[in-house]
């Protein structure tokens, strides 16, 4: 199991880890209740350069469409096909199996998110 | 803002988890668990759904056949007892109020069930055309709840319910489209062979203060058949896949019964009815028409967006639209210029700008197997 309070969040229900310069990135499983069943999922190519608060992809759940919203700033260094192929991880797996994209960030990117605390408290507001 | 309104379900919903959403002005189920699981459930057991909000008068009195066949767009005269009816409230410019369904309980004394979202313009245009009958409409929509129990297992299902007693006709001998008379708990339940998922199934009319009860011997006895809880996400990808019209989206003030191809709703030939001046006077030349698209890939179109040509010209607008759950790819109805209403016409939904390629189907997109 992922350690939730190891990510940062952000107020859009993205979430991320760091690894060295590495930001993996995901959705929560708030967001991912919230939608309902996701049906597909669309990401940005491989050398896409995001800045913070870029809309990076798309959701789609049976009822509803979610812009992906870019919690840091930085280069697309991968994308995750498996969950293009089968965009339910996102609900059944969103920390682990559903991870996004992975971003090359500078140092400090992530300064300004949330912890877990401060993001469990916006979604319970 | 009024109140938002809860089902005498409510605490049902709430135990079981569910999401709720705001329909017609109702916080109502949008899912317990999963939509696609709710969804399949249904197409291969069944589902039950809370259908409360739904609202209902009566129409009583020795004029009510022919005060029905004045008020709404069939010939609900020519109904037996016992059957139960699809048809259309119309305004007097033709446009839809409302789709319902109308029982006839007895010989003067009918039914209707129509949308949560449309009772208080359902009652009103009710009430305003009684005049020159002798009939009593009443809005009794605070008195029921309404279950549904849909997939190919409801009959099996209900036949085995504890405290359904004294069903007036057996389970296997319900026809669609007809009601039966039985007891919950010794008291009266109307049990309607109808439904809005494309499956066979059965609408429960129960008094409120029965409902939890109901709801609850009915979950009992359908679990061993692969009975679940659905929401209102399922029953409306369910309702889509079988090609059924929604309120607000298909049918709306400003559609006429052929346009959405419900021409065979309206008995025009009836001496007199409210709407019949306008339809008579036949569709607009630019008139749109409803109908199937289906499309490849995942990417749906969705409820609001452009039917266009491949050179951008705009030919239509999408009403509804979802990926389908059944089929795995996406369906959508939309009204379309009638040069692009032939089965087959190749168009291009715009789906946020990116042009996804699309077919006109003919509706339903999925047909039970009899």
């Amino acid at each position: 199991m992922t350690d939730l309070t190891a990510l940062k969040y952000s107020e859009e229900h993205e979430w991320v880890a760091l690894d060295g310069t590495t930001a993996t990135i995901g959705i929560t499983d708030f967001a991912a209740d919230a939608l309902g069943d996701i049906v597909f999922v669309e990401l940005p190519a491989v050398g896409t350069e995001l800045s913070r608060g870029d809309v990076f992809g798309e959701a789609e759940s049976t009822k509803s469409v979610s812009e992906l919203y870019a919690p840091v700033s930085g280069t697309v260094v991968e994308i995750n096909d498996a969950v293009v192929d089968d965009p339910a991880l996102v609900n059944s797996s969103p920390f682990e199996g559903a991870w996004l994209i992975k971003v090359e960030v500078a140092d400090g990117a992530l300064d300004g998110l949330l912890d877990r605390d401060a993001y469990v408290a916006i979604t319970e507001a | 803002m009024t109140e938002p309104r809860y089902t005498p379900l409510r605490a049902r919903h709430e135990a079981l988890g569910a999401s709720f959403t705001d329909f017609g002005g109702w916080q109502m189920p949008v899912r317990y668990t999963s939509d696609l699981a709710e969804h399949h459930a249904v197409r291969q057991a069944a589902g039950i759904f809370d259908i409360s909000h739904m609202a209902e008068f009566t129409v009583v009195g020795a004029d009510a056949a022919a005060y029905l066949d004045y008020a709404l767009a069939g010939r609900l005269s020519a109904m037996t007892v016992g059957k139960a009816k699809y048809s259309l409230l119309l305004a007097e410019d033709g446009g839809i109020i409302d789709d319902v369904i109308v029982y006839r309980l007895d010989d003067a004394d009918f039914l209707i069930i129509s949308n949560a979202g449309n009772r208080d313009a359902v009652r009103e245009a009710l009430q305003a055309r009684t005049d020159a009958f002798d009939v009593t409409v009443a809005d009794v929509s605070d008195e029921y709840a309404l279950i549904a129990v849909q997939g190919p297992a409801a009959e099996a299902i209900l036949a085995e319910v504890t405290g359904i007693d004294e069903v007036s006709i057996p389970w296997a001998e319900q026809k669609y489209y007809a009601w039966a008379t039985a007891t919950y708990a010794g008291k009266p339940l109307l049990l309607a062979r109808t439904g809005y998922t494309g499956e066979d199934g059965f609408e429960l009319l129960v008094a409120a203060a029965d409902a939890e009860a109901l709801w609850d011997a009915v979950l009992a006895a359908g679990e061993p058949h692969g009975l679940v809880p659905a929401g209102l996400a399922a029953r409306d990808t369910l309702r889509l896949e079988a090609g059924m019209p929604l309120y607000g989206h298909e049918l709306t003030l400003e559609t006429k019964p052929a346009q959405a191809g419900l021409g065979r709703v309206v008995v025009a030939d009836k001496e007199r009815f409210v709407g019949k001046d306008a339809l008579a006077a036949g569709p607009a030349p630019d008139a749109r028409v409803l109908v199937g698209l289906s499309a490849e890939g995942r990417r749906a179109g969705r409820a609001g967006y452009a039917v266009v040509a491949e050179d951008g010209t705009p030919l239509g607008e999408i009403t509804s639209g979802a990926l389908s759950p059944t089929l795995g790819h996406p369906i959508a109805m939309a009204f379309v210029d009638a040069s692009s209403a032939e089965e087959g016409t190749a168009v291009f939904l715009d789906v946020r700008g990116t042009k996804i390629p699309a077919t006109v189907t003919a509706l339903p997109f999925y047909r039970r197997k009899k």
